[in-house]
């Protein structure tokens, strides 16, 4: 089989499977937050509400796609491909056990980063785009906030990088052997909190979702969207989350690393991931919202200094090992 | 005062940024009903509040005019649908103000068990909404909205018991009660009340622990006592601005001297500062029930028999007005009765039109999470604004 082909077929399958995976994430998330709030969730729709999600997204497929009169047409259409193929190509670069991925890139952790900062266009395209003045709201509300948090993201997740000497995400792996990285002596675990909290901010999670902020913006930049394109952008929220999730399992806890045959180890990391998305999804349904200029004070004057901090600590710790001859 | 201090707010000129005008409502997620805000932003800040009424107007003044006294307590529910036994309980001690009928003892205990178990329903529905506007339908303002909702159920459970009703109750009557007790009620509500008591505690704990919660709520919408008293605010938002005045203490109705209400006070005038006193309320509350549950008198439930015809209730010619402290604050009724079976006049004094009054006073200056924030502490029912 050509190269090509191999990639493309790769390409497809992974696809697939994150997107069923992500849809089958809402329905985690829901049965999860139905426990904490002593409800059931999710029950009538197959077997203990397995199909919810099939029939969530049968639903959106037969809305009626309402383009609002004065909206700007061209970018309000595209904005949600433009938000959700970002969301989608961080998995490119996600190895799921050695060898199992798309492309095991050599600077596989910077493509990451790169690429789900991008999904900030499609967004503002989306706020802008739908001619609302909540859209538009949240639309700055987005870049100010993402911009904000992607620095303490980045310096997060450049802990582990420089821990294993490299960016490309199997290395970071092997190097995890025998330690996972969030076990590493202090600078793990700070380094792990801090990429959580980034996570939660750079996913628009409460308690920093203030782009969608329903009890102030409505909805927010995807308030006029509706049918498959609100599905899109629904969707291409989840797999970011996903795939953050997948990234922090890499980086932290050791990717597909565990206990049992190696044929586990795709077993091992979404369980990982699982459990990662699990404590965003805990954190999300017990905090209040936070005000945009409080969040903004915690990037800047908490979080942002105190990555920074860390990372040049890990450099020094780093430095020093590699000089002991370690 | 206050008035130029607004008008100056209102006022401020063109600053160099661009200025967006806003609609919040009368469609909009923490309109809390049809409640219309046209927010001045410039960026997130709030420069000006222009609050716009009417959405709900329901012609209930010139209703009464047309409902007999028997008719108009079960209708007089409507006008604030989150604590319905407060307006019954208005209009019929105005019917008795006007007509000079005594109510017995027994019914008197009856309406304040009645009044303080809707107080705790509607404090209830209060910390749902208000933690849903800060924490969102699809966040941690959810879960608390779910949990105070489940121990409202169990609050109009017992209504359910008494009166067969869930919302609106038609329990008042002209002279009395309509129902008394039931065999077992009593048990039922103790049993009821000692399950909300601790989770109160569990609310407070999660609450009050919670770093998040407390930016959004201190120093956010801050009343000062000044403006309190000179926009005529009631209830927790009057004593939550340092303000020790409750109906139940400085006029007593329906034998409040009996149990000694304490009134709870808080001086600092913020959104947090009006929690607090809501969360006292909802003890006091429970404390008041108890006390009239032990003490509750027996005898007759009504001071006048029943009626075979709903005209059968003629009010002398008179004048009056009643005033009960509801969930929250001033409900006042005032009744122009002309020897016939129907009101000649009714006026509702509603406390959630003169609360919200205090709002273009506070919001300026503000970002715009904080004007739902602020909203949902003043609580506001659209039923009772507009009427």
């Amino acid at each position: 089989m050509p190269p090509l082909a191999y990639h493309a077929l790769v390409g497809f399958i992974v696809l697939n499977v994150v997107i069923g995976m992500v849809t089958y994430v809402t329905l985690l998330e829901r049965k999860f937050a139905a426990r904490m709030q002593s409800r059931i969730g999710p029950y009538y729709v197959g077997p203990r509400g397995l199909l919810q999600p099939i029939a969530d997204a049968l639903k959106l497929m037969l809305k009626e796609d309402i383009v609002p009169a004065r909206a700007d047409r061209f970018i309000y259409n595209l904005a949600p491909i433009a938000f959700l193929l970002p969301c989608i190509l961080i998995f490119a670069t996600l190895p799921f056990a050695p060898g199992l991925g798309v492309a095991d890139l050599n600077i596989g952790v910077l493509f990451f980063l790169a690429v789900s900062s991008l999904e900030i266009v499609g967004l503002f395209m989306g706020g802008w785009g739908s001619n609302n003045k909540y859209a538009l709201l949240s639309a700055m509300r987005a870049v100010n906030q993402i911009i904000s948090y992607d620095l303490p993201f980045i310096f997060a997740a450049l802990v582990p990088v420089l821990l294993a000497g490299s960016m490309q995400m199997s290395a970071i792996v092997t190097a995890q052997h025998g330690l996972w990285f969030v076990a590493y002596p202090v600078i793990g675990q700070l380094a792990f909190v801090a990429f959580l909290v980034a996570t939660l901010a750079a996913e628009n999670r409460v308690p920093f979702d203030i782009l969608e902020a329903e009890s102030e913006l409505v909805a927010g930049f995807r308030v006029e969207y509706s049918g498959m394109k609100f599905a899109l952008i629904q969707l291409g929220e989840y797999a970011h989350m996903l795939g953050t999730s997948f990234l922090g399992a890499l980086l932290f806890l050791g990717g597909w690393l565990g206990p049992g045959p190696a044929w586990l180890g795709p077993v091992w990391f979404l369980l990982k991931a699982v459990l990662i998305f699990l404590v965003v999804t805990w954190v999300r349904w017990s905090f209040v919202r936070i005000r945009v200029d409080q969040i903004l004070g915690i990037s800047w004057k908490l979080l942002l200094p105190a990555t920074l901090i860390l990372l040049m600590a890990t450099g020094f710790v780093v430095a020093l090992r590699g000089a002991g001859g370690a | 005062m206050a008035d130029t201090l607004a008008r100056s707010t209102v006022e401020i000129g063109y600053g160099g940024s661009e200025r967006l005008t806003m609609n919040m409502g009368p469609q909009h997620p923490s309109a809390h009903g049809v409640f219309r805000a046209i927010l001045t932003l410039e960026g997130e800040t709030v420069v000006a509040i222009d609050a716009v009424i009417g959405y709900l107007h329901r012609c209930h003044e010139k209703l009464a005019e047309t409902l007999t006294y028997v008719q108009y307590p079960t209708i007089a529910s409507k006008t604030d649908y989150v604590s319905a036994m407060t307006a019954e309980l208005a209009y019929v001690a105005a019917v008795e103000l006007v007509g000079k009928i005594d109510v017995p003892r027994r019914a008197q205990y009856l309406r304040v068990i009645c009044a303080e178990l809707q107080r705790i329903a509607s404090h209830c529905l209060w910390l749902g909404t208000w933690c849903m506007d800060m924490g969102g339908a699809l966040g941690g303002g959810a879960t608390i909205f779910l949990y105070a909702i489940r121990e409202r159920e169990l609050i109009l459970d017992l209504f359910e018991t008494l009166t067969g009703a869930r919302l609106l109750y038609g329990f008042h009557q002209v002279g009395g009660t309509r129902y008394d007790i039931p065999a077992g009620w009593a048990q039922q509500c103790r049993e009821t009340l000692a399950v909300i008591t601790q989770r109160l505690g569990e609310y407070e704990a999660m609450l009050e622990a919670n770093a998040f919660f407390l930016v959004r709520t201190q120093g956010v919408g801050v009343i000062s006592r000044d403006l309190a008293e000179h926009v005529g605010v009631a209830g927790p938002l009057l004593r939550g601005s340092g303000v020790a005045y409750d109906l139940r203490t400085a006029a007593p109705y329906s034998s409040y001297e009996d149990f000694g209400v304490r009134v709870p006070v808080e001086s600092a005038g913020d959104c947090f500062a009006r929690y607090r006193v809501r969360m006292a309320e909802f003890r006091e509350s429970i404390r008041l029930v108890h006390a009239a549950l032990d003490g509750l008198p027996e005898g007759p439930i009504s001071s006048r028999p029943g009626v075979k015809s709903v005209g059968q209730v003629r009010i002398p010619k008179g004048e009056g007005y009643s005033r009960v402290e509801g969930a929250r604050g001033e409900v006042g009724c005032y009744l122009v009765a002309d020897g016939g079976p129907k009101p000649y006049r009714l006026k509702w004094r509603g406390a959630s039109f003169s609360n919200l009054a205090v709002l273009p006073h506070i919001i300026p200056g503000h970002k715009v999470a904080d004007v739902v924030a602020i909203m949902g502490s003043v609580d506001p029912v659209f039923g009772e604004v507009d009427r």
